[in-house]
């Protein structure tokens, strides 16, 4: 374990900043402790500093997990958010895409959101930036990657890609072993 | 064209006003009234005076008659006579129990008197029904006197049957006696080549059971108990398909009607449980939104966050919805729930759960954490605690730390580093068969002493992981999913001697005392402040919950301790 480089920093800010802006700060500075973000077998965990110096004490090759899993620094130096990280990702999204009951199951099972699933979505979505789904119930499901502006959702087709997935909760069963 | 219904508004579903728990009722006049202990009205006093003529009337008249006809049992006649005059209702009840209690006992005295009842009951009943017509005579004022008489009649006629019924019962047992064949016969049929028939088999472990419950009386002369124990042995062994080692040492625990029970409830699966993460929602949310998805729940009385499920209907499974997904709900057996009850980890505590895979019991702790604090959850099993880790992130646990270390090293790397320990150590699982029926031929002696040893082994190390702080922390929860004594009662005693730590009580409404004495064993006084569930009398898993307080950081039992053992 050990902390970010200032490149993996950036990388990984950066990559936050295409769902939840300029809250990026709020996450890293809590009014209710100090909390950080450390690099052990090349995934980025966000933790709070306490558990983390306690975590330190333990022996690494045991080590599994600490605090919240953000995601992984490839081999070839990108940074993928995993699934885990969307607990943190949806109360300061700025991009939300909810989808119909019906096509719920569709997405928790890796499809896309279609024209055809899409329920509503937020005003003023850029194209190609990223999205929290929700469900009708304000359930969050996962997230992903506008493919469609919202203008261009209104003229879309049905099977128009609106939303690429990226990371949805049907991974807890379908992906069990390759969470973090 | 018709009007447009309007699909999207929907009726609420869920509980409405009227579901809403009611007050107690207020009654508008006083309720002392009832008591009984109410002033006489002058009516009231004119009809007591009355009643008091009618009744010394009917006393002469009565006297009159025994002296005509004399009955032996004239004593009972007065008593009926008496007895209608009373109108108060709590009087009545009063006089018609003491009615009947000595109307049994004079049948009682009869029975032994008397060979032949028949013939006396029968006149009995005939002085009665002459009391009947009398009462019509000289009674006008109210039916339901004769309405009371006659229930009381046929209570005691019930009486009489019942009783009868019983001495019945007993006699045609003692005469016929419940015959099984000797043990050399049962040995050859199981034995034969021939499968042995079950229905047979079944017959015969309720007629042994039925001897054994009273030995004395139903015995065949020349037969030891040793022998119809070991026939129904066999016969339990191969009916429910146990291995006798362990068909052994259930019967030593349990008796042989438990027993029964207690393999009849391993038959048969457990409700399924779930567990409201309270970190994501509330339970009568999570029940509301499972009841829109036509999955029927029903809440747990002794949890706060349990609820059961008693239907789902085929399209949905419950462990894929997406309040699942989710991480609002985890499934988890009832009984799971105790330890961590027991456990009563506070806000801002530094806990361990040693052997945590899946992850139920742990993330249960860290709900009631409200995620501060910090939580260890560590399994040995590299594969196991992959579940783990889905658990956590699932439910929305961020103060935890998720390692694969071996439960024994944890007092190397952190010597009195927690607060509390949860130990729900690896077992033979024997309070789980309904779950994993491999259980029921798998283990040998050798499989339970291994665990036994393991388990003895980890309590250690998890008291000493903990430290001593007076008051509220330094607390160990020995937990098995086994109802054996050795892997229970026998560890906990093991670390009560070894390190200086005390049981105290777990904290549970439910479950039922520890053994402190066990088939010749003494085992520590306090033993009986932990806690057994078992499958029959719970319908949960079988478990065992023990709850240890650390008295100090020594290795060593305290010289007080040490003292009782050397005097055992």
């Amino acid at each position: 374990m050990r902390p970010l480089s200032n490149e993996e920093t950036k990388l990984v800010l950066t990559k936050l900043k295409k769902y939840i802006g300029q809250n990026v700060r709020t996450l890293l500075e809590r009014s209710d402790g100090l909390y950080c973000l450390r690099l052990h077998n090349n995934r980025v965990y966000y933790v709070k500093e306490e558990i983390m110096k306690f975590a330190v004490s333990l022996p690494r090759e045991n080590l599994v997990s600490l605090g919240v899993c953000f995601g992984k620094i490839t081999k070839g130096g990108k940074f993928m958010l995993r699934i885990t990280a969307l607990d943190f990702l949806h109360p300061y999204c700025q991009n939300k895409i909810w989808v119909k009951s019906s096509s719920e199951d569709s997405f928790l099972y890796g499809n896309h959101v279609y024209k055809s699933g899409l329920s509503r979505i937020s005003d003023n979505t850029a194209k190609y930036t990223g999205a929290i789904v929700f469900s009708s119930k304000d359930i969050p499901l996962g997230f992903g990657v506008t493919g469609k502006s919202t203008p261009e959702c209104r003229l879309a087709d049905p099977m128009n890609i609106i939303c690429f997935n990226q990371a949805d909760v049907g991974e807890y069963i379908r992906n069990e072993e390759g969470l973090i | 064209m018709g009007r447009k219904a309007n699909f999207e508004e929907k009726q609420k579903k869920g509980p409405g006003k009227k579901a809403k728990k009611q007050q107690a009722p207020v009654y508008s006049f006083d309720v002392r009234e009832f008591d009984g202990n109410r002033k006489l009205t002058s009516r009231d006093k004119a009809r007591a005076k009355k009643r008091a003529l009618k009744a010394a009337a009917q006393q002469e008249r009565k006297a009159k008659k025994q002296k005509t006809a004399q009955q032996p049992n004239s004593k009972e006649d007065e008593l009926d006579s008496t007895g209608e005059e009373q109108f108060s209702p709590e009087e009545m009840a009063e006089l018609q129990e003491s009615a009947a209690a000595q109307g049994t006992q004079q049948e009682k005295t009869k029975k032994t008197l008397f060979g032949e009842e028949d013939s006396d009951e029968d006149k009995e009943e005939e002085e009665e029904e002459d009391d009947d017509s009398e009462g019509e005579e000289d009674s006008e004022d109210d039916i339901e006197t004769d309405i009371e008489k006659m229930s009381k009649k046929l209570e005691k006629e019930n009486q009489r049957r019942l009783a009868e019924g019983e001495a019945y019962m007993e006699e045609a047992t003692s005469k016929v006696g419940v015959q099984i064949p000797s043990l050399e016969e049962v040995k050859k049929e199981m034995d034969g080549e021939t499968e042995p028939d079950l229905p047979t088999i079944n017959s015969r472990i309720k007629d042994t059971a039925f001897i054994l419950a009273d030995f004395k009386k139903r015995h065949e002369e020349g037969r030891s108990r040793a022998e119809y124990m070991e026939i129904f042995l066999m016969d339990l062994s191969t009916y429910y398909s146990y291995n006798t080692f362990l068909m052994e040492k259930l019967l030593h625990m349990f008796g042989p009607s438990e027993l029964i029970e207690f393999l009849e409830a391993n038959e048969l699966p457990r409700p399924v449980t779930i567990r409201t993460n309270t970190l994501r929602t509330r339970r009568k949310v999570l029940a509301t939104s499972l009841i829109d998805r036509g999955v029927d729940v029903d809440i747990i009385p002794w949890s706060r966050v349990g609820l059961v499920v008693m239907r789902t209907p085929g399209n949905v499974t419950l462990g894929a919805t997406p309040e699942y997904l989710a991480g609002h709900y985890i499934l988890q057996g009832a009984s799971s729930f105790l330890p961590v009850m027991a456990l009563s980890p506070k806000e801002g505590e530094k806990i361990l759960d040693m052997c945590a895979a899946p992850g139920g019991k742990a993330t249960h702790i860290a709900a009631i954490m409200r995620n501060t604090g910090m939580l260890v959850a560590n399994d040995v099993n590299k594969d196991r605690v992959k579940a783990v880790v889905g658990n956590f992130h699932r439910l929305g646990i961020t103060n935890s730390v998720i390692t694969t270390n071996d439960g024994r090293c944890f007092p190397k790397i952190m010597p009195r580093g927690f607060d509390r320990v949860l130990l729900d150590a690896p077992c033979s699982g024997t309070g789980v068969i309904s779950k994993d029926e491999r259980v029921k031929v798998s283990k040998d002696p050798k499989d339970i002493n291994r665990c036994s040893h393991l388990q003895r082994e980890l309590l250690l190390a998890a008291i000493d992981s903990v430290h001593k702080f007076d008051g509220v922390n330094g607390y160990v929860v020995y937990s098995t999913c086994s109802v054996l004594v050795e892997e229970n009662e026998e560890v906990v005693e093991y670390a009560l001697k070894k390190r200086n730590v005390q049981l105290v009580p777990t904290g549970l409404d439910i479950g039922k005392p520890g053994f402190v004495n066990y088939r010749g064993k003494r085992f520590n006084s306090t033993m009986n402040v932990c806690k057994r569930i078992y499958p029959h009398s719970y319908n949960m898993d079988g478990f065992f919950i023990a709850k240890l307080k650390k008295m100090d950081d020594t290795e060593a039992p305290s010289q007080a301790a040490q003292a009782q053992v050397k005097g055992k």
